[in-house]
């Protein structure tokens, strides 16, 4: 979240889309329903279905799975239209004033710079026009057609409303209401926020569904503002956390690029000037990642060893390590063996069917986890597997739950909250710190004696977290803040960071949080809220700089005053600047500035509120995304129609998967699309729900939700036995009919959805069959995130 | 003292069902086993193992989709028609409003549980007495509000005293109306005045209240006894058929109702 979950009472209005906020994120309706009833503030919920969220909105419009790029782009053609943009904002805070190379074009679905062989882009000629000192061209008044708003303009022409209600099935009526309802907020002092979670981003397009709203809000003025933002509700408490700490295969902590063994990477210094922008805050990157190498490797990272870089484990350039890539070298045999900590694929990874199969080509399995899982015990029969025929050797190591242990959760806001052990773990269940460091211990004994080049890294890591199995976290908590090596001194910030290998931060976007000896902020609780926002300054701690609204240098205009009395955040003061410094004042407010505190608003730079990007303002145009630099509507792999905006129907950059057990499936055979989605009574996966009596009486059984026009044509009653069928294999489960999924009117043909919860599998006290048989291995052009979302299906009466 | 109340406001509830599972968790109460419903709403009714619940209702209105919840449980009635029919004397009102059961003098007649016109009563298989929400007492007697209006992320359910509690339901109807709602208080008036007081955003036999509860006696119950002492029968079912229809919402939704507890 660019904001934060109390902030959401600020807002004027909620669009709820790709999300289902109510019932898998029941604290954000805390503060929605404040917004409601203190501001009258309108929510708006988009689902393919009628959901308890749509249940407390006061717009609901139902929409085909897969077709948010159309649906924003809609609106954005709607609101560039009629002139309802935010342009004060839009003028000086985005790129929308910058000219954009004479050769980038875009026609029938593709941009420039495409090769069809490689599936891939060049973005060569999605650039700014510069000057001869390389400075990028603009006009403000925004009227030169080659602007990012023109472009913008007449790239998104093409999504009129007729158009857009024909691919997304929205009603016309109901999808103009939303449009101005919501570009209400584009006026001076108002605020709308977007709430999104996994129904927008598990898309082959699910990277460009987010910008699209990122670029909707940007053009309203609704990012850096209370009640505004961009608002991921993560899929797990702690799944903020786990991203800060890099638990994706293309990063390392604190959002770096984990090098690849191509020849920018070569060295440290070729790898800082690969990554190093020369203008922005990531212009201290090279602070930040020599200090994580001091982290890493401690005093074995010097200067003369480039701080350890070579260590560093560099990917292959041509492969992709994401889930679906893992498990499909899996099957074919290239991975020996795995650890599964709290994670379940054989329930909650895609095309299930084909991951359990993969399991058997293991050696070894170590699954962590407070239950027996399906994925632990995949290769019995009751998971309909021949144990025999099995060679894998499965370990379960029972783990300590989130009660049981002490350390943070980073909620979506990015609070960064302290949590203590309330009870001993359970029996011989132990912590994943205990797990990880007993572990590590043991592996690096393994190693003490040997020489080669492969032993150095696990030799030289620093790993000095006490004498016992359970590591010190208070000490990995330092570590992580960072120390200066040389005194042991917390590092009070990450402005202090430094790339000559005197501070170390195990992650410097946390740096700040343990600023001194005894002062570990994340564990304060003080929900003192001066000013009323709820940013409570003092509760934990929120990165980075404890900042709780990010680019809040967007709440104030050109000058530094707030857009309006209601709205204010933070604002310049010139009475509070040092002027034994030279300070000509400084920004103040409700707030910790995400700004140069002391850059007046007349300096320059002073009104470029995106101190993150390069050009340090919001990107409506971009060359960092793999499609191309708008987001364009493409179908899902499968689709029941053709796409109505181009000649391209997948996403033109995907991978194409045509590997064994992935069947596509069309719509001659599979005329029905489905989707999988969460219940508020149980968590993912299901092994921590499942398992409880108390919530397993609650939705004690799968089922899937139909339209009563479906369940007629195909003679299905509520509560009947019924099979889904995919090109990829087939499920029987509980039928639910119901008025809340309705058909859609596509391209004047009627198409109907079906969705399935995906919790459920065979262990437990709930059971009930995995969607997840389902749904295909493909994935998002830029992220590769698993297309759980839309697929192709049919329903038939059990017999 | 004061007398206590909670208003549910229906408005504000999301379906969640975090307060049926935190009363199940503050009070002990073993799980049910339920089966696939048809709906969202299980287990199937309250019971002596399950004091409250949500009751999830479809209802499409010219077009326009809803999807109502409503939390119930015993609504702790001034006129109660449970300590009326209870001969064993094992219920009892409290001077702060409450209706509460004494597991000691309960015989298991199940006469309360026929009586109630809310049907918030039941026998648990556990004990083999009647049980029914408590106002969870022991958390009130130490400052604390009951397990459901402490779980309840929305602020749904609201607990105090009862005058405050009505003014607070009032001041919200007045502003839901103000929204062209069609709202209204439930609970101030209907059996001499209930300790659960809803905010309705309908009528209140859409939610499946009764319109106009009424309370048994033990006048009627023991009338009912000297008939069947007369032809010498010990049937239940006529009694508890009589109370059943009485308690009964005429359904005005009926047929648009997908509703689990049918």
């Amino acid at each position: 979240m660019t904001n934060h979950y109390i902030d959401l009472k600020n807002t004027d209005c909620a669009l709820i889309i790709g999300s289902n906020a109510a019932e898998n994120h029941p604290m954000s309706f805390k503060w929605l329903t404040k917004a409601r009833e203190e501001r009258g503030a309108r929510i708006i919920s988009v689902d393919p279905r009628f959901t308890r969220t749509s249940a407390k909105a006061d717009i609901y419009a139902p929409i085909r799975s897969g077709t948010d790029i159309a649906f924003i782009g809609g609106m954005i053609n709607y609101i560039l239209r009629n002139r309802m943009f935010n342009e004060a904002y839009v003028r000086k805070y985005t790129n929308a004033a910058f000219i954009i190379d004479d050769r980038y074009d875009f026609k029938d679905g593709i941009f420039s710079g495409y090769d069809s062989k490689s599936r891939k882009y060049s973005s060569d000629t999605w650039k700014y026009k510069t000057d001869s000192a390389g400075q990028p061209l603009k006009d403000e008044t925004l009227q030169h057609p080659r602007t990012v708003f023109q472009l913008l303009k007449k790239h998104y022409s093409r999504y009129d409303i007729d158009t857009v209600c024909r691919i997304t099935g929205t009603p016309k009526g109901v999808y103009m209401e939303i449009a101005d309802t919501y570009a209400a907020t584009g006026a001076r002092g108002k605020a709308g926020t977007i709430l999104y979670a996994m129904g927008a981003t598990q898309h082959t397009v699910g990277s460009q569904n987010i910008r699209s709203y990122a670029m909707l809000q940007l053009l309203l003025g609704n990012i850096g503002v209370p009640g505004g933002g961009i608002n991921a509700l993560r899929g797990e408490a702690n799944v903020q956390g786990s991203t800060d700490m890099a638990l994706l295969f293309h990063l390392i902590p604190g959002y770096l690029n984990l090098p690849s063994a191509a020849p920018q990477y070569a060295t440290l210094a070729s790898y800082l000037e690969t990554e190093t922008p020369k203008t922005g805050y990531w212009s201290n990157k090279p602070k930040f990642m020599v200090s994580l190498l001091k982290a890493f490797w401690g005093p074995n990272a010097t200067k003369d060893n480039e701080f350890a870089y070579q260590y560093l484990p560099k990917i292959d350039p041509q492969v992709n390590y994401s889930h679906i890539s893992v498990f499909e070298a899996l099957y074919e045999e290239k991975i020996k063996g795995m650890f599964c900590f709290g994670q379940n694929p054989v329930v909650g990874g895609p095309n299930a069917n084909k991951e359990a199969k993969a399991l058997g080509n293991l050696e070894w399995l170590v699954c962590v986890d407070l239950w027996e899982t399906e994925t632990s015990t995949f290769w019995t029969e009751k998971a309909g597997a021949r144990p025999a025929d099995i060679k894998t050797e499965v370990f379960l190591l029972p783990a300590a739950s989130s009660v049981e242990k002490e350390g943070t959760v980073s909620n979506s806001g990015r609070w960064i909250q302290w949590r203590w052990k309330a009870i001993e773990p359970v029996n011989d269940a132990k912590s994943d710190g205990w797990i990880i460091n007993s572990l590590f211990k043991r592996v690096k004994k393994l190693y003490e004696n040997e020489s080669s080049p492969a032993a150095a890294p696990i030799k030289h890591l620093l790993w000095d977290y006490g004498d016992s199995d359970e590591p010190d976290i208070d000490k990995v908590a330092r570590e992580i803040n960072g120390y200066n090596v040389f005194t042991g001194k917390q590092v009070p910030g990450f402005a202090k960071l430094s790339d000559d290998g005197s501070t170390c931060s195990g992650n410097w976007v946390f740096c700040g949080m343990y600023p001194e000896a005894g002062k570990n902020l994340s564990q304060r609780r003080d929900n003192t809220d001066e000013g009323g926002l709820g940013n409570c300054l003092n509760w934990s701690y929120s990165w980075p700089a404890n900042r709780r609204i990010l680019y809040n240098r967007c709440s104030a205009d050109y000058e530094g005053r707030p857009w309006s009395d209601d709205s204010k955040l933070i604002w310049w003061d010139p009475a509070k600047g040092d002027i034994l410094k030279g300070e000509k004042g400084k920004w103040v407010g409700l707030d910790v500035p995400d700004f140069n505190a002391v850059l007046a608003p007349a300096e320059p730079g002073g009104t470029n509120p995106f101190i993150m990007l390069p050009e340090t303002v919001g990107g409506l145009f971009t060359t960092k995304m793999k499609e191309g630099p708008f987001p364009e509507h493409y179908e899902p792999w499968e689709s029941p129609v053709n796409n109505s905006l181009s000649g391209v129907q997948l996403n033109p950059v995907v991978k194409v998967p045509k590997t064994a057990m992935n069947e596509q499936g069309s719509p001659d055979r599979f005329p029905i699309i489905g989707t999988t989605y969460r219940v508020s009574e149980h968590w993912q996966a299901g092994q921590m729900t499942r398992n409880l009596p108390w919530l397993a009486e609650l939705f004690p059984d799968m089922f899937v939700e139909m339209s009563e026009s479906l369940a007629k044509a195909r003679g299905i009653k509520n509560g009947d036995k019924v099979v889904i069928s995919c090109a990829r294999g087939e499920i029987t489960t509980y039928a639910l009919v119901t008025k809340r999924f309705k058909p859609l009117l596509i391209n004047g043909k009627q198409v109907e959805e079906v969705g399935l919860p995906w919790h459920f599998g065979y262990q437990g006290i709930a059971t009930g069959e995995i969607a997840n048989k389902l749904t295909p291995h493909i994935g998002d052009g830029n992220t590769m995130i698993p297309e759980y979302k839309a697929f192709l299906v049919d329903v038939r009466r059990a017999v | 003292m004061a007398e206590l109340a909670m208003c549910v406001d229906v408005s504000k509830c999301t379906g969640c069902r975090g307060c049926q599972v935190a009363c199940k968790q503050w009070n002990g109460l073993p799980a049910v086993k339920t089966g696939f419903s048809g709906s969202y709403e299980n287990p199937p009714r309250i019971g002596g193992d399950t004091w409250t619940r949500v009751r999830f209702i479809e209802k499409e209105d010219s077009g326009k989709m809803r999807f109502l919840f409503r939390k119930e449980q015993c609504m702790h009635c001034t006129e109660a028609s449970c300590q009326a029919v209870c001969a064993a004397g094992a219920i009892q009102k409290t001077d702060r409003g409450m209706v509460v059961f004494n597991d000691d003098r309960c015989v298991g007649c199940k006469n309360c549980v026929v009586a109630c016109p809310f049907r918030a009563i039941g026998l648990s298989e556990e004990t083999g007495s009647s049980r029914k929400c408590r106002f969870c007492y022991e958390r009130i007697e130490n400052g604390m509000e009951p397990a459901c209006a402490k779980a309840c992320p929305t602020g749904a359910i609201s607990f105090g005293d009862r005058g405050k509690m009505l003014t607070q339901a009032k001041q919200r109807v007045s502003d839901l109306r103000g929204l062209g709602v069609n709202a209204r208080v439930y609970g101030e008036n209907e059996l001499g005045g209930l300790h659960v007081i809803y905010v309705l955003d309908d009528e209140p036999e859409i939610y499946g209240l009764p319109a106009n509860p009424r309370a048994a006696t033990a006048g009627l119950f023991d009338n009912w006894l000297h008939a069947l002492a007369g032809v010498g029968v010990v049937a239940f079912a006529p009694f508890w058929l009589i109370f059943r229809e009485r308690g009964k919402a005429p359904d005005k939704s009926a047929g648009t109702e997908v509703d689990g507890n049918a």
